[in-house]
């Protein structure tokens, strides 16, 4: 018996939020007195593949097969339950992201696993085996009990810290067997941003709504973003007007994410937008109307016109360093 | 062509959520109901595809009595036919095989629905809906093509998007931009009232998850406010005080 954790990577470096899922698969694996064994699909460098070992797997399966270059969701479902089998794993955890949701449903189907997403904290064993998920975009939580012998599970970005701490792993190359079926989707084109943090991944996200008052301006937004490491955002009307790419709309409809520190310039906070942002850890809000209801979300707000209070956050911001 | 567009019926964005029953059961009053936001991108998408190219669109939910008011709307969007399952949606796995069962019976060449639902935002019915039927899925779908009987998309990843392709049949999960948001006129809600709604029975499907109680998140304190001409001093208290730089 084992817990599997399944690690992806972006950009040829593995991601934060995989690390934080290596670390929540140890912290369980540690309750049922077994090891984490983590997955790593991907031809990333010795170094980082051992790393794994430091946030808490005892071994890494390594799999460098060309055909699962690119992420997709049959094959690497495949993959993924083929290493669950093999390491008598009843556990497998991986971290939500868009990718994951598609691997995850199919993983769960071909093990026969009962399957909970979004979890946000680690298991209860007591009785059973609940885990606590975020349900209503972060409004609620439900707590499900996983009845199945085998069990998958995501979680939440930010759900969990990732530790490093001075543990090691054994690596062993792992190559699973994968039939043309699995190959029925094929990826004709990869158009990637490129230079900027990665929004769902990012500790900090600077984001900028219609107060800014057109594309010309954004590089407010890009500076504060740049002085702090953050990633930017926008809100919907942003990239319906198609002042910035779709790929940076936080909200219901557009991506969710959960920082430690979400900056908020000249957005009011539609509930739409909030439903994007409400497990950001710290909501900090910068707009020029008392009553905008985002000031009811944030943990810190400045009520000023954003062109004269953000070009002195980024002054102070810099000086920070 | 002949799609398929499954919808769920969940609580409006703006809807206050609560509990009762100990906190198990949803506080059902002043809720208004509506199609899922992705769900209803993907009805339009549907809906332009027939337009262009012929077919028909059947809305698909799994749900009891109550939800045929949000059938209903589909039908007025543009659908041309509906049919209700006629059960609770426990989780994503017994909805997914609920719609598999149907499919299965009815050959559709594509399954569109959203790429999550914002009730219980799982994002696993099109995934165990491709699994099931042994076809491909492929999820969040932001543009959608047919050309000779291959699906052409492009799939958010990221910090970007790829264009993937895939033969039909083929369940896709949706987002925006995928379509216009469609607004259904008079005389779409005057024929979706005639329009065709069929009740089917559940198939059984075991349990794997039990659903315990709910809860709601602790209660944010006030915010704290920063002098306009001083905004420097949110750095400080970012470091000092929330510790989060």
């Amino acid at each position: 018996m084992s817990v599997l954790v399944f690690v992806e990577g972006a950009g040829g470096e593995i991601k934060k939020s995989s690390l934080e899922a290596v670390g929540y698969a140890s912290a369980l694996a540690k309750k049922i007195n077994t090891q984490a064994v983590a997955l790593v699909i991907g031809n990333y460098s010795d170094d980082q593949i051992s790393s794994l070992g430091k946030f808490g797997a005892s071994k890494v399966l390594s799999c460098k097969n060309d055909k699962l270059s690119q992420p997709l969701p049959m094959p690497y479902a495949s993959a993924i339950a083929e290493a669950a089998k093999k390491e008598n794993a009843d556990t497998i955890i991986l971290s939500r992201s868009s990718v994951v949701d598609a691997i995850a449903s199919r993983l769960a189907l071909k093990l026969g696993a009962g399957i909970v997403t979004n979890v946000v904290d680690l298991p209860d064993l007591s009785s059973g085996f609940k885990v606590k998920k975020s349900i209503y975009t972060g409004k609620a939580f439900a707590f499900y009990d996983l009845t199945s012998a085998k069990k998958v599970i995501t979680i939440s970005k930010n759900a969990y810290s990732a530790v490093e701490g001075s543990g090691s792993a054994t690596v062993e190359a792992f190559d699973p067997q994968l039939s043309d079926s699995d190959f029925k989707v094929q990826i004709k084109e990869t158009q990637k941003a490129t230079g900027d943090v990665l929004l769902t991944e990012a500790d900090i996200v600077v984001s900028g709504g219609r107060g800014l008052k057109g594309p010309e301006n954004w590089n407010l937004v890009i500076d504060l973003a740049k002085a702090l490491g953050a990633a930017t955002g926008c809100s919907k009307p942003v990239s319906d007007l198609d002042w910035r790419p779709h790929h940076e709309h936080v909200g219901q409809t557009g991506v969710k994410v959960s920082p430690n520190l979400y900056i908020a310039l000249g957005i009011s906070g539609a509930i739409q937008h909030l439903a994007g942002v409400n497990s950001s850890k710290v909501i900090v809000v910068v707009n020029k109307d008392p009553e905008a209801p985002f000031f009811k979300a944030a943990d810190y707000g400045i009520v000023g016109d954003v062109f004269e209070v953000v070009p002195k956050l980024i002054e102070a911001a810099k000086a920070l360093k | 062509m002949k799609i398929l567009v499954c919808i769920s019926n969940v609580p409006d964005t703006t809807s206050k959520i609560s509990f009762t029953d100990n906190n198990t059961k949803l506080n059902t009053s002043g809720i208004q109901y509506i199609i899922g936001p992705y769900d209803e991108y993907a009805l339009s998408r549907a809906i332009e595809l027939k337009e262009a190219a012929g077919g028909t669109v059947t809305v698909l939910n799994v749900g009891e009595a109550d939800t045929e008011p949000t059938i209903r709307k589909a039908l007025a969007i543009g659908a041309d036919d509906a049919i209700r399952i006629n059960a609770f949606p426990k989780d994503a796995f017994y909805v997914a095989s609920q719609i598999a069962a149907v499919v299965k019976s009815e050959n559709y060449d594509l399954i569109l629905m959203g790429r999550e639902s914002i009730d219980y935002n799982s994002g696993l019915v099109h995934g165990i809906v491709g699994e099931l039927l042994g076809i491909p899925s492929v999820s969040p779908v932001m543009k959608l093509d047919i050309e000779g009987g291959k699906a052409i998309m492009s799939r958010e990843i990221e910090g970007g998007k790829e264009i993937v392709e895939a033969q039909l049949p083929l369940v896709a999960g949706c987002q925006e931009p995928i379509a216009e948001w469609k607004i259904p006129n008079m005389r779409g809600i005057m024929s979706a009232r005639t329009k065709p709604l069929k009740v089917v029975e559940p198939t059984d499907v075991a349990d794997n998850v039990k659903l315990l109680n709910y809860e709601l998140p602790a209660p944010k304190g006030a915010c704290k406010m920063i002098d306009a001409s001083t905004p420097e001093k949110l750095f400080d208290l970012l470091k000092n005080e929330a510790k989060v730089l």
